[in-house]
């Protein structure tokens, strides 16, 4: 089968403000194919500014790579003909991070599920476009007579992020980046949406790029995970694999520092060595700074991925004795 | 006890739309503390940023506060928000009261540079101060939840979005409020960050003496950060309780299915979801609003309305289960809740 999307060693870097030698890596050197014959789902991890909504807006086609290429069924994603281009545009939908800025604040929302359902031609009754806007809207828990007729600054914030769920819902794609799409709502309804993308794999054999800063989600929907730190690969694999036995000094980091509704189990026994940074230099590991466990090699040399199990790498010399993954590779270990 | 710094009574606030009367927040009760920290949780949509905008009286049409007072600060020096006139609200709002809104990276300007933004908010309130002396604060602030100085300089567009959450934050500690509300300040950030702008909240509030109302979702922040949690359920406090009482043992069925829901890397692929959906704010439920979907529900919740128990400890719920010092009514099941399952 065809790879439905792949990203071919993409880079994107950004320049800063007027002094522009200032550049920013905003994402480097990933690679990463999803294949439509094997529906799964992808959890992309990091914090704040590693670069994950910088690969969701790569693989929508919203901003264009630096370096390397994101092709759809093999072809170039900025060079395809209108009709392929449309027909992209349907088989990948995104749910954006921010519901509150993504809305045409003058139509009302059914309006809004309207529009998708004109253009791509789903049905041309409106009994059924009614009934279908209906299902997406109950299939993440909202009741559509109480929100059809809105407009979305009449909503509340998990609200406007269920719509922008229902609307991916309502086009059946066969690719979904899903940047933050449950952060706005509470545990029980995460929950609920949760099982409805997990459904929409199962049924409808969807893929979905989950793009999350949370650990606990990533870890229940998801078959594999990518974690990035500052626009790199740190570790990726099965998603049991990597959460439950991280390797990776930076995965242990951010599984350390998940806030468990445990009083138990207390926040901040770890020590803080964060610091707001973009990734500047490409000389060691980017994670070097912040590294309990840095050695002076670290600060000369970027670490390649090293293969630790069948079913995962990190990037990372503390685990030099296992046998090199190539970047363009870590498909094969979310695949397996 | 310190002294409070916020009472809230009798707030209500409806919305008017076509379909009908949104009652949004319907009669909050609330005595706050300097120093405390309390978190606001409750399904999507019950209401949390509608309480959190009344107090900031940012409430727009087809909005309005019905009734209720919002007293800001101590004995000797305070203010019933929902009596201050347009340019006293305008005063109060960022100096003794803040709001850091739900969405905030949103908010910010994407045309003006952020130290402009920041010095905007600082010279409606400070008109005598220097160029200088704004930027200083302002850069201090963005330090605060650590940005670098430069930030001042960029535009939103250029920064990350838990960069541009942290901004937001810097503006809200800027003139060192009594109050803080946070909606939602860490959704959008890992838990590492998470945990730094925690801290410095934190400790901007332990320094001014504030407290901190926490709007959010995230029951393990809550556990972690709070010392009271109010559990919000179709436009009323359902229950009041300190973090531990709530953890250990919630009284309300509601709050019992919140704690239930809540994911750990032991349970994988169970989902706990509360069966059936949250209430129409348009079209609420006779007598409890909860009963619909309440697996406690006896004939009285379906009829009559709970009124207020509170317990000796201070703690209250609203809830048929309990007489009014939130002891059991005997005949009633025994609940643990680890035994809520759905
Ligand atoms: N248009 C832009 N111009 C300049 N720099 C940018 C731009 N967009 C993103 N960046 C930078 O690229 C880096 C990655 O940003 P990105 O938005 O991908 O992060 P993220 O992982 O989605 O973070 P968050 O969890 O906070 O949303 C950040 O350092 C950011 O400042
Ligand atoms: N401007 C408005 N006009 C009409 N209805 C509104 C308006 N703003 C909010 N509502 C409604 O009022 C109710 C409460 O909304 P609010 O934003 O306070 O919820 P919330 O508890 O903050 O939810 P979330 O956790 O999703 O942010 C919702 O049902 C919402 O649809
Ligand atoms: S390569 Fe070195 S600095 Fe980087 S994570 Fe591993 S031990 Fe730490
Ligand atoms: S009053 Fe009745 S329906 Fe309401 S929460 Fe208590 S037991 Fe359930
Ligand atoms: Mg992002
Ligand atoms: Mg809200």
């Amino acid at each position: 089968m065809a790879p439905l999307l792949e990203l071919r060693n993409v880079s994107k870097i950004y320049s800063q403000g007027l002094l522009s030698r200032e550049q920013t890596i905003a994402l480097d050197n990933m690679s990463l194919v999803l294949d439509d014959s094997k529906p799964s789902i992808v959890a992309v991890a990091g914090e704040s500014g590693s670069g994950k909504t910088t690969m969701s807006m790569l693989a929508l086609g919203f901003i264009e790579p630096t370096k390397g290429e994101v092709l759809y069924k093999g072809k170039n994603l900025y060079k395809l003909p209108a009709n392929e281009h449309l027909k992209f545009r349907r088989e990948v939908q995104a749910v954006f991070q921010d519901p509150f800025a993504v809305f045409n604040p003058f139509y009302t929302i059914d309006h809004l599920l309207t529009v998708p359902i004109d253009k791509f031609k789903l049905t041309k009754s409106k009994k059924q476009a009614r009934t279908m806007m209906e299902d997406a809207l109950s299939a993440v828990g909202l009741r559509p007579d109480e929100i059809l007729g809105r407009f979305p600054h009449q909503l509340s914030g998990g609200q406007r992020q269920r719509i922008s769920v229902a609307r991916a819902l309502l086009l059946k794609p066969t690719l979904l980046v899903a940047d933050e799409p449950v952060s706005m709502v509470d545990a029980s309804l995460r929950a609920t949406i949760l099982e409805s993308l997990k459904k929409l794999k199962k049924d409808y054999g969807i893929s979905i790029l989950y793009i999350t800063h949370d650990l606990t989600t990533a870890y229940h929907i998801s078959d594999s995970i990518i974690v990035l730190y500052r626009g790199g690969v740190m570790e990726a694999g099965d998603v049991d694999t990597v959460i439950k036995n991280p390797k990776h000094p930076y995965t242990k980091l951010l599984i350390d520092s998940i806030p468990w509704p445990d009083l138990k189990l207390r926040w901040g026994t770890t020590d803080l060595q964060a610091k707001e940074g973009e990734y500047k230099s490409t000389t060691g590991c980017r994670f070097a700074g912040r590294c309990p466990f840095v050695m002076p090699k670290c600060k000369e040399t970027v670490p390649p991925l090293f293969q630790t199990d069948k079913t995962r790498a990190a990037a990372c010399f503390l685990y030099e004795e296992n046998p090199q993954l190539a970047r363009q590779n870590i498909t094969e270990l979310i695949s397996a | 006890m310190t002294s409070a710094v916020l009472q809230v009574s009798d707030l209500r606030v409806t919305y008017y739309t076509d379909s009908g009367r949104t009652r949004a927040v319907d009669g909050v009760n609330l005595t706050l503390y300097a120093g405390e920290r309390l978190g606001l949780v409750g399904e999507s949509g019950c209401g949390k940023s509608t309480m959190a905008l009344a107090l900031m009286r940012m409430i727009k049409p087809p909005g309005r506060i019905e009734s209720g007072s919002a007293i800001v600060g101590d004995e000797t020096d305070n203010v019933d928000m929902l009596k201050l006139n347009e340019e006293q609200v305008l005063q109060a709002r960022l100096s003794r009261i803040a709001y850091i809104p739900q969405g905030a990276m949103n908010s910010l300007n994407p045309v003006m540079r952020i130290g402009v933004q920041m010095i905007d908010a600082i010279q409606a309130h400070r008109p005598k101060a220097t160029k200088t002396e704004m930027r200083e604060q302002a850069e201090a602030a963005l330090e605060s939840v650590e940005l670098k100085r430069g930030v001042f300089h960029m535009y939103a567009h250029e920064l990350s979005g838990g960069m541009k959450q942290r901004v937001c934050i810097a503006i809200g500690i800027l003139l060192s409020p009594k109050v803080i509300i946070a909606d939602e300040p860490t959704s959008a950030l890992d838990v590492v960050v998470q945990r730094q702008v925690m801290e410095t909240i934190c400790k901007v509030q332990e320094k001014i003496g504030a407290t901190v109302i926490l709007i959010g979702h995230d029951m393990g922040l809550m556990c972690q950060i709070t010392n009271r949690v109010a559990v919000m359920y179709a436009g009323k406090l359902v229950e009041l309780s300190t973090v531990r009482e709530m953890f250990t043992n919630p009284m309300h069925p509601y709050a019992k299915a919140l704690i239930a829901s809540l994911p750990n890397l032991d349970n994988k692929g169970v989902f706990r979801g509360i069966p059936g959906l949250a209430p129409s704010l348009l079209k609420l439920p006779s007598g409890c609003v909860f009963h619909p979907r309440c697996q406690y529900a006896m004939d009285v919740c379906k009829t009559t309305m709970p009124q207020q128990s509170v317990t000796k400890s201070g703690r209250y719920v609203y809830c048929h289960l309990y007489d009014k010092d939130g002891n059991q009514v005997s005949g009633t099941p025994l609940i643990k809740p680890e035994a809520v399952t759905n």
